[in-house]
């Protein structure tokens, strides 16, 4: 036979018992040649513009999806941040904007909508101001929305009143969504070093620096790594970031080639593979189950930070060898709702806020989909925040933030948002105040390792 | 995908317990779809019957899709799982 039939069986086993997929595939589309003074013109603009350039993307998914036999979970529009977008407009809120995003994202039957988006990490412009001023309301009266704001650069340093001020929007943004256990505040995140490609929500926007349209992939494959890993319980570590390797380049090459396919047939350029390894609630999909299967007790126990380093890294090193277009965020990813094995960890008391913010130093984002007592305040939120950007600043890396101050919810209660979003148990926050600190405004400055010109 | 003058080229992949017909549905299937088999293989991998089809599949009669959910219908009910998938996806997870 022209193939070897191990390959094929362990491609075949891959997908179908080890939650093999792609997660999604992600159409960025430029909405700058968008702008007008008048909103209701920017508005039917926007959307004749995603409906036209996205009409096919589903459908392209689909296909490909029956001719590789291979799930394609999401399908995504990422757009210019709405902050440069809107700049031009006469009227200051900026909601009409996001549900004309919602409706052009129903039309074109796409999951998730990324780019209610604003670049602050130095200061802001009017459009930027009006643009956080209307998140809450935003994401409280649509449901494919997803909203970012980059906060801080290694080479800018830390904006401290947009932290603040993000502080009081995630507040807000939950509090509107009481309902749904603050399901608002899960589709935003606040950045450092934001990428400009990068195809998962909530993060996802099209950067100025890309083209008028591109198609961006992210893989996702923690049950195929967790496997191999099992699979060798007394290999010693150079073994072990080997085979991870090995598998991490099997997995990518998938997205590479499902990436080229789609740019294909589609007409637009291929931009980047994101090879991060993204989990899902599904039984065994888990990144902190890989971690247990290296010999952790539980994720988040002592030993943690350093297996996840290992793992990291060696996603990224097979990876990189199978695409030449490697991009976005790129690592593990570790949002606790959203992994059935850090749920459990939390449950069990192994997994707490501060392993977590450890854990972010070395592995691609951050704090990611964690649920905090309701009575969290909005200057505590903030210095959770501001700690996360300074990993992000110090170590030249993106770091984010999406959490969730669930209304009504304390410690030992659970958030269920269901669909990949997940449920999550409500975690700990130190009961010290941090608030004449995040108050004191300004801006913290960039960092020496800035200065590398 | 280039659907001229080159060779288009699907695994087809039967897993499941051993049933008296299979090989017979799934290759009549593919013959009403004009589907050439170039290669065919058979094992058991953990008590597990495996067939595993290289065929070729350029000029089908009534296009990929459907061939694929044809085939799918008859593993559903012969209780075993049968897969078409495009030879590229092979190609490209394990060679460079």
């Amino acid at each position: 036979m022209l193939f070897n039939t191990g390959e094929i069986l362990e491609t075949v086993k891959m997908i179908e018992s080890e939650n093999f997929d792609i997660r999604t595939i992600t159409m960025g589309i430029s909405l700058r040649d968008c702008a007008h003074p008048d909103i209701e013109v920017l508005n039917k603009q926007i959307y004749e513009k995603i409906t036209t350039k996205a009409k096919d993307l589903v459908e392209v998914a689909n296909k490909i999806e029956k001719q590789f036999g291979v799930p394609i979970i999401n399908k995504r529009i990422s757009v210019t941040p709405i902050s440069i977008v809107a700049n031009a407009c006469k009227e200051t809120d900026y909601t009409s904007i996001a549900q004309t995003l919602d409706k052009a994202a129903k039309e074109v039957g796409v999951d998730f909508i990324g780019g209610f988006s604003a670049l602050v990490h130095k200061g802001y412009t009017s459009g930027e101001r009006n643009l956080i001023k209307s998140i809450p309301q935003a994401l409280a009266t649509t449901d494919r929305v997803c909203s970012s704001v980059n906060v801080a650069t290694t080479k800018a340093g830390i904006n401290m009143d947009a932290v603040l001020e993000m502080g009081q929007v995630i507040k807000k943004c939950a509090e509107l969504t009481a309902d749904k256990d603050g399901l608002g505040a899960a589709k935003l995140v606040v950045f450092c070093n934001v990428p400009e490609d990068n195809p998962f929500m909530a993060g996802a926007f099209h950067g100025t620096g890309e083209p008028e349209t591109v198609i961006n992939i992210g893989v996702s494959g923690p049950g195929v790594v967790k496997n191999v890993v099992e699979k060798i319980p007394d290999a010693n570590f150079n073994e072990l970031a080997d085979t991870i390797k090995r598998t991490a380049f099997k997995i990518t090459r998938m997205g590479e080639l499902v990436g080229q396919t789609a740019s294909e047939m589609l007409g637009v350029p291929f931009g980047i593979v994101d090879l991060s390894l993204a989990p899902t609630p599904a039984i065994g999909d888990s990144v902190a189950n890989i971690l247990e299967g290296m010999g952790l007790e539980y994720c988040g126990t002592h030993g943690t930070t350093a297996a996840l380093a290992l793992l990291n890294d060696a996603v990224k090193k097979g990876g990189s060898m199978a695409s030449s277009s490697v991009g976005g965020l790129s690592g593990a990813f570790i949002p606790v709702s959203e992994d059935q094995g850090m749920i459990e960890a939390t449950k069990i008391g192994a997994l707490t806020l501060e392993k977590l913010e450890a854990m972010t130093c070395v592995c691609s984002v951050g704090l990611d989909m964690i649920a905090v007592p309701g009575d969290t305040t909005a200057e505590t939120i903030a210095a959770i925040t501001a700690d996360e950007m300074a990993i992000g600043m110090i170590n030249k890396k993106t770091t984010a933030v999406r959490i969730i101050p669930a209304p009504n919810k304390t410690v030992g209660d659970e958030v269920v948002f269901g669909g990949l979003l997940g449920e999550a148990p409500i975690m700990k926050v130190s009961k010290f105040k941090a608030d004449k600190f995040v108050h004191r405004g300004g801006r913290i400055p960039a960092p020496i390792q800035a200065l590398t010109n | 995908m280039n659907n001229n003058n080159s060779q288009e080229r699907a695994v087809v992949t039967v897993l499941g317990s051993d049933k008296v017909g299979i090989v017979a549905k799934v290759t009549a299937t593919l013959a009403e779809h004009n589907a050439n088999i170039i290669d065919i293989s058979q094992t058991l991998l953990d008590d597990l019957f495996t067939m595993i089809m290289l065929v070729e599949v350029s000029d089908l009669t009534n296009g990929f899709e459907n061939l694929n959910e044809e085939l799918e219908a008859i593993g559903n009910d012969l209780e075993v799982k049968i897969m078409l998938q495009h030879e590229k996806v092979f190609r490209y997870m394990h060679r460079i």
